[in-house]
């Protein structure tokens, strides 16, 4: 156990950001309390990341190390809503780091995306990892696909193609509307998702989602795509061939077109400031917010990106936080 | 550990737990809800706050016994922690400026209707409310509506208690009766809601709704709350559950209840069976 210091930090947030950051202050001598919303801590990592990708056995034992350095994490706690960030400090932290994650998934917004079969990444991936859906007891539902389609080219919507294949879909397709040259998604992700016999339909956009007479999906509807000029991400845009229409036969669509960032802090935390998009703006690598000992880093500042940048930003923020409570005192 | 302080049988089927949560207690309001695991390998079941005592640091919880999880739930007594309980999550029913409300419970959503009836009442304004049962034997919380009502209709669907009819029949009564009301508050089954807000739209009275679909974060993680409103998609567990009736598709939200309804049913088949074996 690290000889404390006296002082006191609080975590938003028990994922990857939020646990390099718990683990690094604790080291330093901090007393770190980690506030997870969900009734078990690891984030993304326990929710999202599929068993076959990071066993949860190593979160679980990563946790532990933690709680052995002294890091206090407290499950089932919304901050923003059971506890405000303001609360945070007036029981004593001295400054609190925001590593809430990416927030709500997005849609396409096209017609039967309520249909029933239709999923979002992060529900799909939360039913079979967190909820334990890929047990043969547990007691969440799941849909049992025979055909699937995930919409998407970044490492979710391999990690979800990959997860619906080993459920026992027989066909599982990512539908992508860029090329491969394009995806997002790191390359050995969709290697691996190749290897496995995952189908790509690249250059394929849904346009509607079709339904039987009982609301269950049987199908998407898409159009094929071609490349046009390099837009503001400097990947080329997709642009619509015409009369390309086609339809995919399944039972199950997928969305992992990524998120738009939580409100539950932007609108219970006054003075934070937050970009157009809603995600919170930092001044460079420290983390720091707009509020005077608010640090914030992962995916609520970035938008949807990756474990391994979460938790550099974790650890960089670990070190600004030390540093301006030093000053401070 | 959030201990089952009370727990009391309101009627066959639906039953009321006192749970030791004094952080949400402090914070609830109504129209919030919270999300449950009974126990360890439970699945996460949200329910809308019943009610809540600031002081005593407890919330009060009211759930029908519908499937498997609220099952294992209801095998839980006084003295006894459940696993995990979270929130308060959802916005407030907002109730500021109102003057006159009619507040209509069907079934097991009195128990969420009755805390905002009781809000609006301390903040003064005149309530009317509707309660709907199927029978006598299901009809909970007469007295505290009676409370906090100027008005109070309980309808029953065979006419065993109250009046003969549905909450329809009461609120369109009411209305012919020069009744002017600012808003209406409907919560109970989708299809009892649908139908009052066909009414008050006829009528042109603002009505609010309070949606309960299926949620797993309850945070606005999953997505799987969504529901389409006025042409958007929303999500219930932030950007409600209370909702304009007048602009939700409530066909459609029909329609994704029913989406594990077999599993549903398999479940329930199964926990009777084991309940069955543990009476032996």
């Amino acid at each position: 156990m690290p000889v404390s210091n006296g002082h006191r930090v609080a975590i938003v947030g028990s994922g990857p950001s939020g646990l390099a950051a718990a683990g690094d202050l604790a080291k330093m001598g901090y007393k770190v309390t980690v506030y997870e919303a969900l009734h078990l801590a690891g984030g993304v990592l326990v929710y999202g990341i599929p068993e076959f990708r990071l066993p949860k056995i190593i979160v679980q034992n990563e946790i532990d190390n933690l709680k052995a350095i002294g890091v206090d994490i407290e499950t089932n706690m919304v901050i923003g809503k059971v506890l405000t960030v303001d609360e945070l400090f007036e029981m004593g932290n001295e400054a609190v780091y925001i590593g809430s994650g990416a927030g709500l998934p997005r849609f396409m917004n096209i017609p039967g995306e309520s249909l029933k079969g239709v999923y979002s990444a992060n529900e799909y991936l939360t039913r079979i990892n967190l909820m334990k859906a890929y047990k043969k007891d547990s007691k969440t539902p799941i849909m049992h696909s025979k055909n699937v389609a995930v919409v998407g080219g970044g490492n979710v919507a391999m990690d979800s193609a990959r997860c619906a294949k080993r459920m026992g879909a027989e066909n599982v397709y990512i539908i992508y509307r860029r090329s491969r040259n394009e995806m997002p998604a790191r390359k050995e992700e969709v290697e691996h998702a190749i290897e496995e016999g995952i189908i790509f339909r690249t250059l394929t956009n849904p346009v509607e989602i079709l339904g039987d007479e009982k609301g269950m999906v049987n199908g998407v509807k898409c159009v094929e795509m071609e490349l046009g000029e390099p837009d503001a991400s400097g990947r080329c845009r997709p642009v619509e061939k015409p009369d390309s229409e086609l339809v995919i036969d399944v039972d199950t669509v997928i969305m992992a077109i990524g998120t738009s960032p939580n409100p539950l802090i932007r609108t219970t935390t006054p003075g934070l400031e937050t970009n157009q998009r809603g995600c919170i703006v930092t001044d460079g690598d420290s983390g720091m917010t707009s509020r005077e000992g608010v640090y914030a880093g992962g995916d609520a500042v970035t938008g949807a990106a990756t474990v391994i940048l979460a938790m550099g930003a974790g650890k960089a923020a670990a070190k600004a936080i030390d540093e301006y409570i030093k000053n401070k005192n | 550990m959030y201990r089952i302080l009370r727990k009391e049988s309101l009627n066959p089927t639906v039953s009321l737990m006192d749970i030791q949560a004094p952080l949400i207690a402090k914070k609830a309001e109504p129209g919030q809800f919270i999300i449950l695991r009974a126990k360890e390998d439970s699945e996460r079941i949200p329910l809308t706050i019943a009610d809540f005592d600031r002081e005593k640091g407890t919330v009060t919880i009211i759930y029908q016994i519908v499937g498997g999880s609220t099952m294992e739930l209801d095998t839980l007594n006084e003295g006894e922690c459940l696993h995990d309980f979270v929130g308060p999550l959802g916005k407030p029913s907002e109730t500021d400026g109102l003057k006159k409300v009619a507040v209509i419970g069907g079934g097991v959503g009195c128990a969420i209707a009755y805390p905002i009836a009781k809000k609006l009442s301390s903040l003064g304004c005149e309530v009317h409310s509707i309660a709907g049962f199927r029978n006598k034997e299901l009809v909970i919380l007469e007295d505290e509506f009676k409370k906090v009502s100027s008005k109070l209709c309980i309808m029953t669907d065979d006419g065993s208690y109250g009046t003969k009819g549905l909450v329809t029949n009461a609120l369109e009564e009411l209305i012919k009766e020069g009744n002017q009301y600012d808003e209406v508050i409907a919560i109970g089954p989708l299809v009892m809601m649908k139908f009052v807000c066909l009414l008050t739209k006829k009528y042109g009275i603002k009505t609010i709704v309070s949606m309960n679909p299926i949620m797993i974060d309850g945070t606005g993680m999953c997505g799987g709350c969504r529901l389409t409103v006025g042409g958007q998609t929303k999500f219930a567990c932030v950007d409600g559950p209370d909702f304009d009736g007048h602009l939700v598709d409530f066909d459609e939200a029909m329609h994704r209840g029913t989406i594990y309804r077999d599993f549903e049913s398999h479940m329930r088949d199964k926990n009777c069976n084991l309940m069955k074996q543990g009476d032996k």
